[in-house]
């Protein structure tokens, strides 16, 4: 009988997988569930508040950093892990170049390894400080990384990325948004 | 006109893959002869139909054909004609068309070649292929045709992702998807063994050519993907444990695993019920890539166009392919006495070792790319696992294999003795721990365990030869080409490892340089010469040109590019590499400013090593494959009982 259980149980775990899927799909279908995620917790709310160490040999910034009002600013959480944010990473340095202030959280990352990254691939930003217990990603809602926010002058969050933004989407949505809220 | 041809030819594939699994399955179950003989012309013509049609499409593709949807948003009439007719898989639709063409050149493939087997194990198994080539052909039609029109037709197409116009990423599908679709004779003949209730020496001894032959074509798939990574993408890494990646490695891990418990089926009649399993779970992996990537519930840097109700009905195709093989299993399995109680120091007992370390490395690659999708779904958490996780926990899955792998191949069946291959292999012990000495000066610890384990596995892998010459070169001619094919794929693998332990020493280093400046990493001089602007055929350049020399010797000039492709207004990089056989010399051209130029440089010791390996893996494959035993086929089981027209082997 003990046998007969055990050959059942690749058609039990496929079930329970196909049921998984299954359901995900649904509320794919239904705009419930998005796993390139953009959930809208965080939209139109003002930031969490923040706090953590600066990276290793880099500027910091603090909550205030973010709540300082006047012009729109993004918020960039990147790891030297991550492939996509290898791909994001031209983008941040064009919209670095053009002014943009954006402030830098290296997710989970050794301070050594995020800080070679920047090295090696340019530093876009005013301020990178590191999170390498994932604390404040809790706060934000993080899915993953790369994820972009922007805020605008009453630090509320106006437009998030979840992935890299790549060209495109740096021009079809991020610089519109940008020229509107500014 | 082409296209509607396509159109026709496809539904029509589609009706003999009904006739092609009801008929063969039909009359295996009722012993009718003439059923049974319809098997192998019914997959002889569903090929020829799928195989007409994905010609079709190709055609359209050749003469920029507008008016069909695919080619309008997948092609442009500038690109170079090698392109355009490799955006025949560059899409969706395409690659599905080449999917199913490959599913029936299966079909076709055992009837074909199959004529040794018995008439019903044959007509059930190629039944079973027709049932799986109806349901993809179906998707292909109703959700997925390719042949769709466009009218009015616009003036241009949309052009394919300028990073897919590379040769390597050109065959790296086809070459993947063979694989994929190997695995499936190996599923059929699972299923079909299933259905009769019986597995002998004789199935695993049939089973095996296909597995190696689809085992092969993944190996070079794979490989030339994580090439094109390399070169194309410009990043210097090799393998990013990026999921899709990960859903190409799943497969191949099962895979391997299988090709080594049909061993001990043939050899030893064990195993039995394992190697069925093993050999639904190769193939359901390979179906579960194929979902993951097109229904979008994945996030990766492949993308396809997704579309969720698409993924709908891959799901239930999968549910009716994979649960349908597994219920079989539960209900079939318990009735296949267990055989094959064997000592743990021997020949099997080695290759139990290798499935255990390889399906544990399947599941922990497996967790490691669902566990964020099941986490978001059920509990809302949001992560992402990286190659920290990966790492951790598949390199010391891997140590113990990579020991084993060499142990294996001395040891006699039934029953060995450590001592004995102990004193074969101290040859390569020696080996091993002088590379891995030597090594261990000056770097870390982990190089040098990989180099140690690289000689170990190619040390291994010459003692595994001299040890059965036993330097006679009659008896050296007289090896089997199945053992040789053995020993050059553990030795090729050998090579990978080192390859890969050569890359952690991988250095490189940012510099921002003006035309006259040069900068020295890895004991080179890099000198950036000039940066000027040139013309492709569907895109505008700006390249560099970077003198590289070594103590005051010129070594290469590198032409790093950066290629912007106006139409899909997209940049990409193309670096330049040039290979010592022993280190790349890897640049990148980057932003410039101020008239200076941001280069990356790199200098990647031994890289490729890690494709030149994974080739002489495959080469193995095809070497065992072309085994006089394998290609004759086994004495034929139940010789007395073969119905007429069988020819027995």
């Amino acid at each position: 009988m003990n046998r007969r259980w055990l050959l059942a149980a690749p058609l039990g775990i496929a079930a329970a997988a196909g049921a998984g899927f299954y359901a995900m799909l649904a509320r794919m279908n239904e705009g419930r569930f998005d796993p390139r995620g953009v959930p809208s917790a965080l939209l139109d709310k003002p930031a969490p508040v923040t706090s953590l160490p600066a990276l290793d040999g880099h500027q910091g910034w603090t909550d205030a950093d973010l709540r300082k009002g006047g012009a729109p600013l993004l918020v960039n959480f990147f790891a030297s892990w991550c492939v996509p944010c290898v791909i994001e990473h031209p983008q941040l340095m064009t919209l670095s170049r053009q002014g943009v202030r954006i402030l830098g959280v290296a997710y989970r990352d050794k301070p050594a390894d995020s800080a070679r990254f920047l090295a090696q691939r340019g530093n876009p930003f005013a301020g990178v400080v590191s999170d390498a217990e994932g604390r404040a990603s809790l706060e934000w809602g993080l899915y993953g990384v790369p994820e972009t926010y922007l805020l605008d002058g009453a630090a509320r969050v106006r437009w998030r990325m979840a992935g890299p933004v790549t060209e495109e989407i740096l021009a079809d949505q991020l610089q519109p948004l940008l020229r509107r809220i500014a | 006109m082409i296209p509607e041809l396509g159109h026709f030819a496809l539904a029509l594939a589609f009706a003999i893959a009904v006739a092609q699994a009801a008929l063969p399955l039909w009359g295996a179950q009722t012993r009718d002869a003439r059923l049974m003989a319809a098997g192998p012309a019914l997959a002889a013509g569903q090929f020829l139909a799928v195989l007409t049609a994905f010609f079709a499409l190709m055609w359209s593709y050749a003469v920029s054909d507008f008016s069909v949807v695919n080619v309008a948003e997948n092609s442009h009439s500038l690109k170079p004609l090698l392109y355009k007719l490799t955006g025949t898989w560059g899409n969706h639709e395409g690659s599905l068309l080449l999917w199913c063409t490959m599913l029936a050149g299966c079909g076709a493939a055992v009837a074909g070649f199959g004529r040794g087997l018995p008439t019903a194990l044959r007509a059930r198994v190629i039944g079973v292929l027709g049932l799986v080539a109806a349901g993809f052909l179906l998707f292909a039609l109703t959700t997925s045709n390719p042949f769709d029109r466009l009218w009015p037709p616009p003036d241009d197409g949309r052009d394919l992702n300028p990073l897919l116009q590379d040769p390597g990423l050109a065959f790296h599908p086809p070459l993947l998807y063979a694989g994929y679709v190997g695995f499936s004779v190996a599923f059929a003949f699972a299923v079909a063994a299933l259905i009769e209730g019986r597995v002998d020496a004789a199935w695993g001894r049939w089973v095996r050519p296909w597995t190696l032959a689809a085992w092969s074509l993944l190996t070079g798939g794979i490989a030339l993907g994580s090439w094109w990574a390399y070169y194309e993408l410009g990043w210097g890494g090799y393998w990013f444990w990026d999921p899709v990646e990960n859903a190409s490695l799943l497969p191949w891990l099962t895979g391997t695993a299988l090709l080594h418990s049909a061993i001990v089926v043939e050899k030893r009649d064990a195993l039995r019920i394992w190697t069925v399993l093993l050999a639904i779970a190769t193939f359901s992996f390979s179906l579960l890539g194929t979902f993951l990537v097109r229904s979008g519930v994945l996030n990766s840097v492949h993308a396809f166009a997704n579309d969720p109700a698409r993924g709908l009905f891959i799901l239930v195709l999968l549910a009716l392919t994979i649960g349908g093989a597994l219920a079989l299993f539960a209900w079939r399995a318990p009735g296949m006495a267990p055989t094959g109680l064997f000592a743990p120091i021997s020949r099997e007992g080695a290759l139990v070792l290798n499935n255990i370390l390889l399906c544990s490395m399947a599941a922990v690659v497996a967790t490691g790319t669902m566990y964020p999708l099941f986490a978001d779904f059920l509990f809302g958490h949001k992560l992402s696992v990286g190659a920290p996780f990966f790492n951790a926990t598949v390199l010391p899955l891997a140590a113990p294999l990579l020991a084993a792998m060499a142990v294996g191949p001395v040891l006699a069946w039934k029953r060995a003795r450590l001592e004995e291959a102990a004193r074969r292999l101290w040859p390569a012990a020696l080996v091993a721990a002088a590379v891995g000495l030597a090594a261990g000066f000056g770097w870390s610890a982990v190089p040098a365990l990989g180099f140690a384990g690289a000689a170990w596995l190619i040390g291994g892998a010459v003692v595994d030869i001299a040890g059965r010459a036993r330097w006679s070169m009659a008896r050296l001619a007289g090896i089997p080409r199945a053992a040789w094919g053995g020993a050059v794929a553990h030795a090729g693998l050998g090579v990978t490892v080192a390859g890969i332990a050569g890359m952690t020493l991988a250095v490189d280093r940012s510099v921002l340089l003006h035309p006259g400046e040069s900068a020295g990493l890895g004991g080179y001089d890099w000198r950036l010469i000039a940066v000027a602007d040139g013309r492709g055929p569907n895109f505008s350049l700006r390249q560099a040109r970077i003198e590289v020399t070594r103590s005051g010797d010129h070594v290469v000039t590198l032409t790093p590019q950066r290629r912007f492709y106006p139409v899909q207004r997209m940049t990409t990089t193309e670096a330049a590499i040039h290979t010592t056989g022993l280190a790349d010399i890897y640049a990148v051209l980057g932003e410039e400013r101020d008239g200076a130029a941001v280069l990356r440089l790199h200098l990647n010791p031994l890289a490729p090593w890690i494709w030149i390996g994974a080739l002489i893996m495959a080469l193995g494959g095809a070497l065992s494959l072309s085994d006089r035993r394998l290609r004759v086929g086994a004495p034929a089981r139940r010789r007395a009982a073969l119905p007429a027209g069988a020819r027995p082997a």
